[in-house]
């Protein structure tokens, strides 16, 4: 057995948060380049070169990317064979947040969902928890805006719809939210599972980062032809018409019931922020 | 680009089309969810808000805190269509205009038209951006919202694109 302190899992949300803060992954900014290269004179190309200026401003001056600094999304996968010593897992997770949005010029962003009222320091944060092999702690932070989590669908799918049915979908999805979350967008879908593990897998989707593919030859197919089609929308960047709404289609699968076909989507701008660490 | 003061002459607001580019120089007031629910709510009872309307342009943003020695957070825009149950009613009081992200209602839209206004999209996802060309910023309303009360900026070259023209057009038409 492993003994971990929670002070050390604090510290090093700490570290994360101020770190996605203020920066965007590399494969978006990748992806940001290559989408302003690619577009066509016009409103778009000139918000995109607008928005490459601003991910390499903010980097370098070290201040938030985008004014929505997010709620923080922390995926903690904990190997059993670890034994958590110190502060209770939650609050040092929220305190590190917490030291993290003062220390950072964040904006705090969280309020009561009814009166509306904010907490002051953003947290709490959304906290998943699974437990994994092993005698380490996998970290998967995560700020998530809500521009583009607004946006974001569940489907219940029938069986026979199929993965034309998954694709069509996702395109709707994307259609559907127009100009609203920031395209270019990048699509975490969740294929599978139950009502509420598919929007779980949705997120830890976005996660997996812009550039990547699945390694499943059927679910790469399905992101390569929603993207494409996305694609063909001419929603384009902010909504000014152009060729790339999306910069990445995501798809995670979990085995469902034989009566259906839950798929969710959830929608990110493309100021995609994350960070991973293993303890 | 257009080189544009706010606020606007009629004249300017004519020549406006949906597509076009500008840099905005002025004051602009941020206002969003909460702030215009207790704007609408003030005005439905009847009471003096704590800043004009007439002849105002609200930015639809809530900030990042100011680090020490800079004016600003970073402050782009958010969802305008959020606040598309208020908009048409702060035009017909002679809001000078909005400043926003993303399209928004048929109603809105019509607002403009009839107030002969423009609504601008600013860049959303640009805050660092954003955040150097406003020269300064003070809270004027509602600083128990934190970031979402309304605070009056002074900006400067500030970019934005034409996304309802007072003609009738729209960026997002296709």
């Amino acid at each position: 057995m492993r003994t971990l302190d929670t002070k050390i899992i604090e510290d090093e949300i700490y570290r994360l948060a101020m770190d996605a803060g203020v920066c965007l992954t590399d494969g978006c900014k990748r992806a940001m380049y290559a989408a302003a290269e690619a577009e066509d004179e016009g409103a778009a190309k000139f918000a995109l070169g607008a928005l490459c200026r601003n991910f390499e401003l903010a980097e370098s001056e070290r201040v938030p990317v985008c004014q929505d600094t997010g709620m923080a999304i922390v995926m903690l996968e904990i190997g059993q064979e670890v034994y958590l010593s110190g502060k209770p897992l939650a609050a040092a997770v929220n305190d590190g947040v917490r030291r993290a949005y003062a220390d950072g010029y964040f904006r705090k962003s969280v309020c009561d969902p009814l009166t509306r009222v904010n907490t002051g320091d953003n947290t709490p944060a959304v906290i998943h928890t699974e437990i994994a092999e092993g005698d380490r702690v996998r970290i998967t932070y995560m700020p998530k805006g809500f521009g583009s989590e607004n946006m974001s669908r569940v489907y219940m799918l029938k069986p026979a719809q199929g993965a034309d049915g998954i694709v069509d979908a996702i395109v709707e999805t994307v259609k559907l939210a127009g100009s609203r979350p920031c395209p270019p967008v990048i699509c975490g879908v969740g294929i599978g599972g139950s009502f509420d593990t598919c929007t779980f897998l949705a997120k830890r989707a976005l996660a997996r980062g812009v550039g990547t593919e699945s390694d499943r030859a059927d679910v790469r197919d399905i992101e390569r032809r929603a993207l494409e089609r996305i694609n063909a929308l001419g929603i384009g960047c902010q909504g000014f018409g152009g060729k790339v709404t999306a910069l990445t289609v995501n798809c995670m699968w979990a085995p469902t019931h034989i009566a259906g076909l839950p798929v969710a989507i959830n929608i990110q701008c493309h100021c995609m922020r994350a960070g991973e660490s293993t303890l | 680009m257009k080189k544009l003061k706010l606020p606007l002459t009629s004249k300017e607001i004519k020549e406006l089309h949906a597509g076009d580019s500008v840099e905005l120089t002025g004051v602009i007031l941020t206002a969003r969810d909460c702030a215009h629910k207790r704007i609408k709510e003030m005005r439905e009872k009847g009471e003096t808000l704590p800043f004009d309307i007439a002849g105002a342009y609200i930015y639809y943003a809530g900030p990042c805190p100011a680090k020490p020695g800079r004016a600003s957070g970073s402050c782009g825009p958010t969802t305008s269509a959020r606040m598309d149950a208020f908009a048409p009613d702060l035009l017909d009081a002679g809001l000078g205009g909005m400043i926003g992200k993303g399209e928004m209602s048929d109603k809105v839209r019509e607002a403009i038209v009839r107030n002969q206004k423009v609504y601008f999209a600013a860049i959303g996802g640009a805050g660092a951006l954003y955040a150097e060309c406003i020269k300064s910023s003070r809270c004027i309303a509602f600083a128990d919202l934190l970031s979402e009360g309304v605070y009056r900026l002074e900006v400067e070259n500030f970019p934005a694109v034409v996304a309802f023209d007072c003609h009738g057009a729209s960026i997002y038409e296709k």
